[in-house]
């Protein structure tokens, strides 16, 4: 390796000349070799070890705020690393994976970080050894295969057992929420995140699940309603429930209908004109009402706005009229109470409306909402969250969210996997194994694959204040005697057995941390320049407002 | 600026502004040149072969791309030297033309321009060097033709193909799943392919990606992919036996370009305008109907009323599609673009097998898929990974390997890699060398140790010790005469590229030994620099 960092354009100048030709552009930059290194690992470890307090059942949460002011409080991986902002490029490889873990199966997002910065860490070793960046990663592949392979062959699938599958999601539940802010009510919330992913019948459409978000009491006063909960408004004077309800869900211009046609204007040379017009803008108006009746609704919801003029027609005739219902809100409502989004009133018999059994307003705390109950597609649900302020209801809808996603993804791929470093520490023999039977210096990268993975236990205990050296060390001698099922019990500060205390990962969720982590790794380890193109001027001095 | 004096010891000015402008003459020019190209050169090294490292790249807006694919590194690197210039259009034409190879024509480039430097040391005049790299690669080219051999492209279902194709995915982060990929690019190519004409049309392949889920989900779809909904939630998300009708005007009524205005004074008036403004709606859904059209794709908004009349008469629509797409559409299907209502007919109507809509992952993303076009024989590979970094460098990398495979069917000579070829060709320029006289022959051992320095780079990014090895190499070529010994950069245990499968196309190997002596010549003849200096 020769030349390190800030190797210019012509090295060392062996021509004696005076002029020096710079390639990039002004204000680039070229880091190579072991400058390039160097500033990769510097960053990707420093966004490791700032996330990596937050692993496990006792980690730690932070404090986000932003340059607005507004303060979050969360120990989210993902939610972290997306509200600081980094500029440094291998940091940035580490964020994106997080963010896509995220995406994919929307937990574990610090255990990838922590597990692509505890690769990289040994890593960092093995090329101080001289060892090639290549063999390195090399060497990493061999034993990504041979974990994945042992985690595979670990996973129990309860798939075809429903009452077992239920208790592995409840486990898989509570073993999310306890790392969270949910932790005190976790049974109550993995209750509630179960029947909601289990009404879901396998779809991972989350779109179902509503999720509201009322301030006020306590988590514990949090419920699932088997309904759905619209947050609106009911028209004045129009009924508060109805039972059997027929609804008409519309999308359209309830004012007096905008005229499309460009360029018009109305002009008139009287008042008389004025009133005439006025008045057929209004039976306009009622007529179009009156064909909304004639669908034989008695329950009317818009997207846009209704006016006064067709809500006293809905109110007189007995019909309750929601309005300015969002767009999200209309078509939840469609694919909840199996009705179509309608734009034009001419034929009501190819229409098909939606149905419910009650439509009622209801007071959730101080704010009425309009709930709609007994839905003819059972797939939706609304989980109601009451809590004490608005940042603790955040990070509570953050979670559940986590848990849903988990749940959701488990239910199609319904293995399960065990947690509390039970998992890790399989991998960590299966690895450990393979690396005597690796020929050459891959072997040493197999080896710190393990202790990489053994890492993460540490970090856990470290996090719960325990003596994180002796505890893995007893973790790893109970998997080498044969006892698979030995992680960590954090309440109590031991090594236990973690099927019996119920700690459960979901599969996939696992084999996507170590695939997305050593695909990262692999990508930094494998840097030996970095080219920093000039920032793009700007010119506000705030760029992340 | 070096000036001329007049006897009163004022300056003659010759260039505008001279004094804001710097010049550099004779040897200083060329060596400024030779080190700008060779500060390029240097940053590819490292990034050649399987083995090679990947570049870092951080664009202005602070996006990161990590990639080893030599075009991709210099189209980002932001350089402003004007030789440094050159040197990234070399590679970009290497990619034009071959679409591999990259990184290897620079690496030569910059190894022949490190010869070219000892000997101006020398003292060697720039032209006799030059000619003496012509000769040098006039000497390559029938030596590569002769060491080529053929591969037959379709024996073992296309497995050779494969084969090669999974050689370029090897040196790439996607080489986890290069079989798959390997196999679907092949299948692309061939799908695509003209075997008569023994031509490819790769333009008729589209990449496209979306960050999210697994490589594993990458696909190859008989169609083409468009990135949008369906306009209404509710239409059905699969069309069998399609009739499209692409139309570039919205599902509004019409505006007319001239300024008008359109005065209503009576109530009659406005009742009449309302009837018209529905009418207008119900003709547009009607013509369309009427034409057999059981799908709508347009390239502008609906507006709500219009849209629910589509979705009435069961007319599933897609709207916004951007025209670069909706033209790839046309032409697939065999439809034409219908730029008014009024000239819709059954015989402007498009047609494809199926189209539905394909969604991905927990994020709910659809795309909507058109297979079996009537007209053409588009395909789509649409790459899932990671992160949008994997995803870009997997479209990267599996465009190298269909461009790969589009080399072997368009010629189906190859001749072996891993440095093999370049040491056969050193060993005949130097051979060939021993016979000229002068200076030029001087020049062409210099083109020959060119050559072994790119297989040095292999060794030395292998973590090899280069020297050692490519005398070894060399010695075992000699011995043995076979052209197709080459370095053992994966360990595989054994120096025959055959066996380990290692091999390029005769035309890209051809390609950057002409394309990196031609630079090399060009930069050589250039022996004055007048540049603007910096502002201050």
């Amino acid at each position: 390796m020769f030349g390190g960092g800030g190797g210019g354009a012509a090295g060392g100048m062996p021509f004696g000349m005076n002029v020096v030709p710079s390639v990039l552009q002004q204000g680039a930059s070229e880091d190579r070799g072991e400058g390039a290194r160097m500033n990769a690992f510097v960053g990707a470890l420093a966004v490791t070890d700032l996330v990596k307090t937050t692993l496990g059942p006792k980690g730690m949460d932070k404090i986000l705020q932003s340059t607005g002011g507004d303060v979050q409080v969360t120990n989210d991986g993902a939610t972290i690393l997306k509200s600081i902002h980094i500029d440094n490029a291998a940091a940035k490889v580490l964020v994106d994976i997080s963010k896509t873990q995220d995406d994919e199966v929307g937990d574990g997002t610090t255990s990838v970080c922590c597990l692509a910065g505890e690769l990289l860490r040994e890593a960092e070793k093995l090329l101080d050894l001289k060892m090639h960046p290549q063999t390195v990663v090399s060497g990493y592949r061999l034993a990504a295969t041979a974990a994945a392979k042992a985690l595979e062959a670990a996973a129990v699938d309860h798939g075809t057992d429903v009452d077992a599958f239920r208790v592995d999601l409840l486990n898989i539940a509570r073993t999310t929420l306890s790392s969270k802010v949910l932790s005190q009510a976790k049974e109550l919330f993995a209750k509630i995140s179960v029947d909601a992913v289990l009404r879901l019948k396998g779809s991972t459409n989350l779109d179902h699940v509503q999720i509201i978000k009322k301030a006020g009491g306590s988590l514990a006063d949090s419920w699932l309603e088997p309904g759905f909960i619209l947050e609106k408004k009911l028209g004045v004077g129009q009924p508060k429930r109805i039972e059997n309800a027929n609804i008409l869900i519309a999308n359209t211009a309830m004012d007096t209908d905008k005229v499309k046609i460009y360029a018009s204007r109305v002009r008139v040379d009287s008042l008389t004109r004025v009133a005439a017009i006025e008045q057929a803008e209004a039976e306009k108006m009622t007529a179009k009402v009156n064909k909304i009746l004639a669908h034989g609704c008695n329950v009317f919801i818009n997207r846009q706005l209704i006016y006064n003029r067709p809500e006293q027609a809905f109110t007189a005739a007995g019909v309750m009229a929601i309005e300015h219902a969002d767009f999200d809100g209309v078509e939840r409502l469609a694919l909840v109470t199996g009705g179509e989004i309608v734009s034009t009133f001419d034929d009501p018999s190819a229409v098909s409306l939606g149905h419910c059994d009650v439509v009622s307003e209801d007071m959730i705390g101080e704010d009425a909402v309009i709930r709609f109950s007994g839905c003819k597609s059972g797939a939706a649900c609304t989980i109601v969250l009451r809590g004490a302020t608005g940042q603790l209801l955040d990070e509570a809808e953050r979670s559940l969210h986590d848990a849903l996603c988990v749940l959701s993804q488990t239910a199609v791929d319904t293995r399960t996997v065990l947690g509390g470093g039970a998992a890790e520490a399989l991998m960590a023999r299966a690895v450990d194994e393979l690396a005597p039977t690796v020929a050459g210096k891959a072997s040493l990268a197999v080896e710190a694959f393990a202790r990489a993975l053994r890492a993460l236990p540490a970090i856990i205990a470290d996090n719960a204040g325990y003596d994180s050296a002796e505890l893995v060390a007893q973790l790893r001698a109970a998997h080498a005697a044969g006892d698979a099922e030995a992680g960590l019990d954090m309440n109590r500060g031991t090594i236990g057995n973690v099927r019996a205390l119920g700690i459960t990962e979901s599969f996939k969720l696992k084999r996507q941390m170590l695939s997305s982590a050593v695909e990262a790794a692999e990508m930094i380890i494998r840097v030996d320049d970095i080219i920093k193109a000039a920032p793009r001027a700007r010119d506000n001095p705030h760029p992340h407002m | 600026m070096s000036l001329a004096f007049d006897e009163y010891g004022r300056p003659f000015i010759i260039v505008e502004e001279q004094e804001s402008k710097s010049r550099l003459k004779g040897i200083d020019a060329l060596k400024a040149n030779i080190a700008a190209g060779l500060s390029i050169a240097r940053t590819l090294r490292t990034s050649l072969g399987p083995r090679g490292m990947d570049k870092m790249l951080q664009s202005p807006d602070g996006d990161i791309t990590v990639t080893n694919d030599g075009a991709t590194i210099l189209e980002q690197m932001d350089v402003e030297h004007q030789v440094a210039k050159l040197m990234v259009s070399l590679s970009k034409s290497q990619d034009d033309e071959i679409g591999d190879g990259t990184t290897g024509v620079v690496v030569l480039a910059g190894a022949l321009l490190e010869e070219a430097s000892k000997l101006l040391d020398r003292g060697v005049h720039p032209t006799r060097i030059a000619e003496g790299f012509e000769a040098a690669c006039e000497v390559c080219m029938p030596r590569l033709e002769a060491i080529a051999d053929t591969v037959d492209t379709a024996a073992n279902g296309h497995e050779e193909l494969v084969q090669t194709a999974m050689t370029t995915l090897n040196s790439k982060i996607v080489h986890r799943m290069k079989r798959e990929l390997a196999e679907m690019c092949v299948e692309a190519v061939l799908a695509v392919a003209d075997l008569e004409r023994r031509d490819v049309n790769l333009d008729l392949i589209k990449l496209d990606g979306k960050a999210g889920g697994k490589l594993e989900e990458t696909k190859l779809v008989q169609g083409i992919v468009i990135d949008k909904d369906f306009s209404h939630p509710q239409m059905p998300k699969r069309v069998e036996d399609a009739k499209i009708c692409i139309l570039t005007c919205p599902f509004e009524p019409p505006k007319p370009k001239t300024k008008h205005k359109l005065d209503i004074d009576s109530v009659q008036q406005y009742q009449e305008m309302q009837e018209a403004e529905a009418a207008y709606f119900r003709d547009m859904v009607a013509a369309v109907k009427d034409s057999g059209a059981n799908l709508v794709i347009c390239q502008w908004g609906f507006d709500d009323e219009a849209n629910h009349l589509l979705l009435k008469s069961q007319l599933p629509a897609v709207r916004w599609v951007g025209g670069v797409e909706l033209e790839l559409i046309a032409l697939a299907t065999g439809g034409r673009i219908i730029p008014r209502f009024s000239e819709i007919s059954a015989a402007k109507l498009g047609s494809a097998g199926v189209v539905r809509e394909l969604s991905f992952g927990t994020t709910h993303e659809h795309v909507i898929v058109l297979e079996g076009c009537a007209a053409s024989k588009a395909v789509t590979i649409y790459v899932r990974g990671g992160n949008s970094m994997v995803v870009e460098e997997a479209k990267r990398s599996i465009h190298d390997a269909l461009c790969v495979v589009r080399n072997l069917i368009r010629d189906s000579r190859i001749v072996y890699g891993g440095g093999a070829s370049e040491i056969a060709c050193s060993l005949a320029v130097a051979g060939a060398a021993e016979a000229v006289s002068g200076v030029t022959q001087y020049a062409m051992r210099g083109f020959a140790d060119a050559l072994d320095s790119v297989a040095m780079a292999l060794a030395e990014n292998a973590g090899l010790q280069p020297i050692d090895t490519v005398t070894a190499v060399k010695a075992a070529q000699v011995a043995s005469a076979s052209p197709q010994l080459g370095i053992d950069c994966l360990g595989a245990g054994t120096n025959d590229m055959k066996v380990q499968n290692v091999r390029e196309a005769l035309a890209s190997k051809q390609q950057q030994l002409l394309h990196a002596t031609q630079m090399v010549r060009m930069l050589l003849k250039i022996d004055d620099v007048i540049s603007r200096d910096e502002d201050p």
